[in-house]
């Protein structure tokens, strides 16, 4: 990306540029914090990623031709997300680019879909989605991306944010209808 | 049995991605197919449970706090080995943004797509200035106080003018940043809309008035006598067109 001298040009951004950082970009600090938890699967990690993330960001500040803030920004949480993963992985992510349709993985799928309240389930299952679908999900669902803001994000084709949106939320209602309704899937 | 729409297109409909006629369309399929009914209807249910779930996670209150005191130690970065080193990178760097600087104003200047970039970045600067004390740096209705205010702020001096006579009174002025580069923001108010006038030197030749509107922000802008204007305000066009006749006419 950039150069170390390019990078350090950008921490002597005067004052105004800072304050326009701050009026343009921080205000999307609730969006990159909720990516980054739901990329990350959790709480502490995803504030120190959204913290990472805010802190490239104002290093690119001068680097950003102007357009859709949020989008950029969601670019770099979701590289600073991956490169997270990457340094502490746990063998926890690697179904990054399945393409198959699973149900949820797990030792538990019953125990998971009997689960109490649907805040629990809807968690646990959009939890154990293919990262992709997972993210997917949370742009547009939780953020309301629309499918080309969600395309740029992620740099996946707009047709495969399509196919994928459609099977995750297929997914979801799934667990969501509980194990009962298991073999429907098999259906769809 | 399985419709063929069923799949893509109810999501396409579902989030509003569907032009006009697509969903006209799939409107009038949608009083014969009770497959893409109860299809839709399953989206709507999720789309319903995530948003009674909550799961979207804000951040922490403390972790704003804590990014923006991390955006003050980032300025004076102490990371290099000698102060020579750290110096040459400054400079180097200097050199490097202000290269940039009159890059992107110049190659904007001359681009197609220059309106665009500069109303949606005009509407932007209007926006940040409405928010509780940000809209003037010096607060006068008088242009003689206003005018000078600017001078040793700015290597320009912006025509500074109190229209309260034409319904225009001058609230007062401040510095803005438009395209990377210091300007003039003058404040004006037309019966309770709040009016900024954006003010730079350019080398482009004079330009007619060219309007726009954004986000509900209507604004207008010209080149004369080698300054550039942009007006921006939620006020109706015309008062926009009257301002901008008041400050060419003088």
């Amino acid at each position: 990306m950039n150069s170390p001298v390019a990078e350090e040009g950008c921490n002597v951004l005067d004052s105004q540029e800072q304050v326009r950082f701050e009026t343009l970009v921080l205000p999307h600090l609730d969006a990159a914090h909720n990516l980054a938890r739901w990329l990350l699967h959790g709480g502490a990690d995803a504030e120190d990623a959204a913290q990472e993330a805010m802190l490239r960001a104002y290093r690119f500040f001068s680097g950003f031709r102007g357009g859709d803030v949020r989008a950029w920004l969601l670019q770099i949480v979701r590289n600073t997300c991956f490169t997270w993963m990457q340094k502490n992985r746990h063998g926890k992510d690697t179904d990054e680019f399945d393409e198959e349709v699973h149900g949820p993985p797990g030792p538990t799928p019953e125990a998971l879909a009997i689960a109490a309240d649907s805040r629990g389930r809807l968690t646990r299952a959009l939890e154990s989605l293919p990262s992709r679908s997972r993210e997917i999900i949370v742009l547009r669902e939780l953020e309301g991306c629309s499918y080309k803001e969600i395309a740029i994000i992620t740099s996946i084709p707009i047709g495969t944010v399509m196919s994928t949106l459609s099977r995750a939320r297929r997914q979801l209602q799934l667990a969501l209808t509980g194990p009962a309704n298991k073999e429907s899937m098999h259906d769809l | 049995m399985i419709c063929d729409r069923a799949g893509a297109v109810v999501h396409g409909y579902f989030d509003n991605e569907l032009d006009a006629a697509g969903a006209a369309e799939f409107e009038l399929h949608l009083e014969r197919c009770s497959e893409c009914v109860f299809a839709l209807e399953d989206l709507e249910s999720l789309h319903s449970s995530i948003a009674v779930a909550q799961l979207y996670e804000r951040a922490p209150a403390t972790l704003r706090k804590t990014i923006l005191a991390s955006l003050d130690r980032e300025l004076p970065v102490a990371a290099f080995p000698s102060r020579a080193v750290w110096r040459w990178l400054a400079v180097a760097a200097a050199i490097l943004l202000a290269t940039y600087a009159s890059w992107r104003v110049t190659s904007l200047g001359r681009s197609d797509s220059y309106d665009a970039v500069l109303a949606a970045e005009i509407v932007d600067a209007h926006l940040r200035s409405l928010q509780p004390g940000h809209l003037t740096d010096v607060i006068s209705t008088d242009q003689h106080t206003v005018k000078p205010w600017f001078d040793g702020k700015l290597d320009f001096s912006p025509p500074v003018q109190d229209f309260a006579d034409q319904g225009f009174p001058l609230q007062g002025g401040r510095i803005d940043v438009v395209h990377g580069q210091a300007v003039a923001a003058l404040v004006y108010v037309r019966r309770k809309h709040f009016v900024n006038v954006f003010v730079w030197p350019t080398d482009e030749k004079d330009r007619a008035p060219s309007s726009g509107s954004q986000q509900g922000y209507q604004w207008l802008e010209w080149r004369k006598g080698g300054m550039q204007f942009c007006v921006v305000s939620d006020a109706a066009p015309s008062a926009l067109q009257q301002l901008q006749s008041l400050l060419t006419s003088n």
